[in-house]
């Protein structure tokens, strides 16, 4: 289909600012009167809060307040494993404890290191097996997990049992959860090669760069914020409730952020920034609150550690009969997550395996704050699962490639333990895509050839994410200049979907880009709820609603032409900004008159009255706003039919050196299969950004947590490390198949998370070809791992350790 | 490659001046508001973008904290605060330098570029401006002022960079987002805008 937007380049509105330096992140923003809060956060990774004595601290020059859990929470900390705004129950290193205002930070900083905290020490574990033993500490106060509507509890396990998985075994004790479909021992019987081992993922931090510093004070009656976000209406829906604000009387201002990977997509994840809101309330002065790396580091979020036993059995063919998954989740010291199920889900999407059988616990352990990260899940999953294919098809005698083939899922196809069908799937163009544009057949000859110390390895991945979600709302306006304003609450991730999101409006109304203004930035500016936007899901849910409310736009204005002009509203089209009879063009109105036209007539061609039932109560105060104002489309999206999933497919080729462990990736190609592409160039950004990230999964990345006092020994980029320019290769080639999804009016779907999975499992594979096979069964696998590997080295560290080295 | 804008040549120069910041603590010294009593302050001429700035200076302040609490030049942006991601990367005397483990006093005698001194006087883009917005290499953009004064240091020193030349310059800019590969198409357009 030809579009005059959709697929095509284009530049962002925010990228001048962010070139020149002049776009604003929370921290770059200042307000008369402000003054400077630091946080004292627990030294100690489990605690009780006995006595706080300020007094010295308040009474020094320039100190002006102090907020602590008990004026955030008068009544009581709420009793759940989320992140508090402040606690006296920390169950982690680097939980805020207080906050202390003064006139610059040097007062604040000295002030805080005169207040004299009394902690009543409590027992803590760092490794859910460990704290799953019989006398093993938990966690939490009450317990080492937290079962949904019943509170804390115990879970153990006998000692035997926790000594048989770390020796490799089935887990036999009671799981929390378990999920399955099909006939898993009949699956298994068909089968002729069956793998089976444990596996670790690490945890380990979101790093996102712009620590999540806040600025907030009070005006009128209304509460202005300013901070970092993944999603703009959506977050802050949930930061009103959490800081205790009316939506109407709340402002959040985020133009931009740096960063956020999941953790900055609900207000769960971010209540800290309540502190600079209720200090601001309690001192009256507009308070800014700069966060550290270290503090960032604690409570900026982690991916949940995983620790698992897999068994995976394949027919003869190739096709994977049955999948048995076990997993104890690392839920850290808050937080948690459902990765271990979304692996599960992942396996049966991408491999279609006849039966399923999840299993998993969930325990706690004094660590960092878990949270969704990039793909959770399904991404960990992805350089686990990999190399069992690969070394299943070598015994099967079937093509790696051909093996990833025979298993594809396609339209048609069901996927996941609901057996939810797809709304469209091309994985087998993306495997050829793929494969044709790296060459893998021509590269064979070169697998496992050696230089020196050097050997080749050759690996293919595949990684998805559900990527659309739908039943949010959209806002389009014109005035009489007859531009096109469109009200996006997307927020700006530096994934440009509220840019990209925001062109379907602009397609559906034929309008020149240079014609549209995107409203968004701030929510004193009236935009529509939205999804959050993690899970991939922002450009299938958000181009329904701008497609959507432009559509409304245009039903509007045949109908205001025909009553004005004559005929019916079925004998008018639109072309070059105006509004016109089909058999005869000179009848008709540019958009400007018939934008004043709407604002003559009011009522629900200026959002006055007839809105669509359903509108979240987020977009009801944000049209209350704006009805009148201009002439307005505006749109309630139904739910869709069916998974919409992303899909990625990357071939990587590289060069292994036995005697340092030193992985240099040659060449690598992915190719991803995400419904129609609205913009090319934030597609490519997708793929290689998540290919360093798939990189850092496979290779590097990993905290750390000194075993004897349970501090972090991890707390900035360099001790847990990002990938650098020098650890990605010198050129990422990307494509995508670029075929449309049926459920979305200009047939796009989200890439962001599964753009990680394929680049993590084809490294993996790669590694594991290298080696001659050898399943690690663990990420990441760093260069200390495969040296012990080479050399034969006996595993030193505690099998299946959590939070601590492997290997 | 360009031997003096690599990382390690960066880490020496620190090294031998005495100059790096040892701890966070100043971060915290934006000040431009009351001080607390007993501060040993005194005026400092500094060149930022060929404009002689007199500011006033803790003897512990770093160069970020000037820039950015004093001079109000928020484009440099602070992400450890530790020497371990760039993005608080400027130019001294085109040296791409980490002005968070700088010393402000240290630089009275040097010529201080950020990335707020890079357009030209028209409000042009610099090339690499103008080569990473054409090339859409940012991502979420905290980074991004850091890679642009990186790039530009390279530039200066080698107009022709290779790509592998280019990518051993930037190495001491990390990208959360992961956006290396849009970053070194940008310099390599940067270069052919320049040539
Ligand atoms: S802020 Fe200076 S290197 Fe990170």
């Amino acid at each position: 289909m030809a579009y005059m937007h959709i697929g095509k380049d284009f530049t962002p509105p925010d990228v001048p600012g962010k070139v020149t330096g002049r776009i604003k992140y929370a921290e770059d923003y200042t307000r008369e009167g402000m003054v400077y809060a630091r946080l004292l956060t627990s030294p100690i990774p489990h605690a009780r809060v006995i006595d706080i004595d300020a007094s010295e601290a308040l009474a020094m020059d320039g100190v002006i307040g102090i907020l602590t859990a008990d004026d955030v929470y008068p009544d009581g900390e709420p009793q759940s494993t989320s992140l508090k705004i402040l606690t006296n129950e920390p169950t982690l290193v680097g939980e805020p404890i207080l906050a202390l205002a003064a006139v610059d930070e040097k007062t604040a900083e000295t002030a805080i290191a005169a207040i004299s905290v009394t902690f009543e020490r409590l027992p803590f574990v760092l490794d859910p097996l460990d704290s799953l033993q019989p006398d093993g500490a938990d966690a939490y106060n009450g317990g080492n997990t937290f079962v949904f509507r019943q509170g804390f509890a115990g879970e153990k396990w006998t000692a035997d049992q926790v000594a048989s998985f770390r020796a490799g075994n089935e887990p036999t004790a009671e799981p929390q959860q378990t999920v399955a479909y099909g006939d898993l021992e009949a699956s298994f019987g068909e089968s002729s090669y069956v793998y089976e081992g444990t596996f670790t993922n690490a945890g380990y931090p979101h790093h996102s760069m712009e620590p999540r510093s806040a600025l907030a004070y009070w005006e009128d009656g209304k509460l202005f914020l300013h901070g970092g976000s993944q999603s703009l209406t959506a977050f802050a829906d949930g930061l009103a409730g959490i800081i205790g604000v009316p939506k109407e009387d709340f402002v959040f201002v985020n133009a931009a952020t740096g960063g956020g990977f999941g953790q900055r997509a609900r207000a769960g994840s971010v209540p800290v920034y309540g502190v600079p809101a209720k200090l601001s309330q309690k001192i009256n002065r507009p308070v800014m609150m700069r966060v550290t790396r270290e503090e960032e580091f604690t409570i900026g979020g982690a991916r949940q550690g995983l620790t698992g036993w897999i068994k995976v059995g394949f027919k003869p063919d190739g096709v994977m009969a049955a999948c048995d998954l076990w997993i104890v989740s690392d839920n850290g010291g808050k937080g948690g997550g459902a990765d271990a199920y979304s692996a599960a889900d992942c396996i049966s999407v991408l491999y279609q395996a006849d039966a399923v059988r999840f299993r998993g616990t969930a325990i706690g352990t004094n660590t960092a704050h878990r949270g969704a990260q990039r793909g959770p899940g399904q991404n960990q999953i992805a350089p686990i699962i990999s190399p069992i294919l690969d070394v299943a098809a070598d015994e099967l005698g079937v093509s790696r490639l051909e093996i990833r083939k025979i298993n594809s899922a396609m339209t048609g196809d069901v996927g996941g333990p609901q057996r939810t069908p797809f709304t469209s799937a091309y994985m087998p163009e993306a495997l050829e895509q793929a494969a044709a544009a790296f060459d893998w057949e021509g590269r064979q000859s070169r697998r496992r050839q050696t230089n020196g110390s050097k050997v080749v390895g050759l690996g293919i991945g595949q990684g998805y994410h559900n990527a659309g979600r739908s039943g949010m709302d959209g806002i389009v306006m014109m005035g009489a200049d007859g531009r096109l304003k469109i009200h996006n609450g997307v927020g700006n991730l530096g994934t440009y979907s509220y840019a990209s999101t925001s062109r379907a409006a602009a397609e559906v109304l034929q309008m020149p880009w240079e014609s549209c203004d995107i409203i968004t930035g701030r929510t004193d500016l009236h935009l529509p709820i939205t999804s959050p936007q993690d899970g991939s899901n922002s450009i299938f849910t958000n181009t329904r609603t701008c497609y959507g409310a432009a559509q409304d736009m245009l039903t509007k204005m045949k109908e205001i032409a025909a009553t004005d002009l004559g005929g019916d509203p079925a004998d008018y089209d639109i072309s070059n900004e105006r509004v016109h009879q089909i058999a005869d063009e000179s009848v008709g109105y540019s958009y400007a008159e018939v934008a004043q036209r709407a604002m003559d007539l009011g009522g629900k061609f200026t959002g006055s009255a007839e809105l669509p039932e359903e509108l979240a109560e987020w977009t009801q105060i944000a049209v209350s706003r704006l009805a009148g104002t201009g002439f307005m489309g505006i749109f309630h999206d139904p739910r869709h039919e069916g998974n919409p999933p992303g899909f990625t497919v990357t071939a990587c080729e590289i060069e292994l050196d036995k005697e340092t462990g030193k992985i240099d990736i040659l060449e690598m190609v992915s190719i991803g299969e995400a419904g129609t592409i609205m913009h090319p160039k934030g597609m490519d950004n997708q793929l290689v950004g998540g290919a360093v990230w798939g990189i850092g999964l496979s290779a590097y990345e990993r905290h750390l947590y000194d075993p004897q006092n349970g501090l972090p020994a991890s707390t900035g980029y360099w001790q847990s490390k990002v990938p650098t320019y020098l650890d990605t290769p010198l050129k990422i080639e990307t494509g995508w198949v670029d075929l449309p999804d049926p459920e979305n009016p200009v047939g796009a779907r989200g890439i962001g998370e599964p753009s990680m999975g394929s680049v993590s499992a084809a490294l993996t594979a790669a590694i594991t070809d290298a080696l001659d096979g050898h399943i690690f069964g663990a990420s990441p696998i760093t260069a200390d791992m495969i040296i012990n590997h080479v050399a034969g080295t006996t595993e030193e560290a505690v099998p299946l350790a959590q939070n601590n080295f492997r290997g | 490659m360009n031997p003096k804008l690599t990382r390690r040549r960066f880490i020496k120069g620190v090294i031998a001046s005495g100059a790096a910041a040892t701890s966070t603590a100043a971060w915290y010294s934006a000040t431009g508001q009351e001080r607390p009593s007993g501060f040993v302050e005194r005026l400092v001429r500094i060149n930022v973008n060929g404009q002689v700035r007199n500011v006033d200076v803790e003897p512990q302040e770093t160069l970020a904290s000037t820039l950015r609490y004093k001079l109000g030049l928020t484009g440099t942006k602070l992400g450890c605060n530790r020497g371990e991601c760039g993005a608080c990367t400027v130019l001294v005397n085109d040296t791409p330098t980490y002005t968070c483990s700088v010393l402000t006093h240290s630089f009275k005698n040097d010529r201080i570029e950020t990335v707020e001194g890079l357009e030209s006087a028209n409000g042009d883009l610099h090339p690499v401006q103008q080569a990473f917005v054409e090339e859409l290499a940012p991502q979420y953009g905290y980074c991004t002022p850091g890679q642009v004064m990186s790039a530009v240091g390279l530039l200066r020193e080698n107009p022709s960079p290779t790509r592998d030349e280019a990518r051993h310059a930037l190495a001491g800019n990390i990208c959360r987002c992961g956006s290396y590969d849009s970053y070194l198409d940008g310099v390599m357009r940067a270069v052919e805008l320049t040539g």
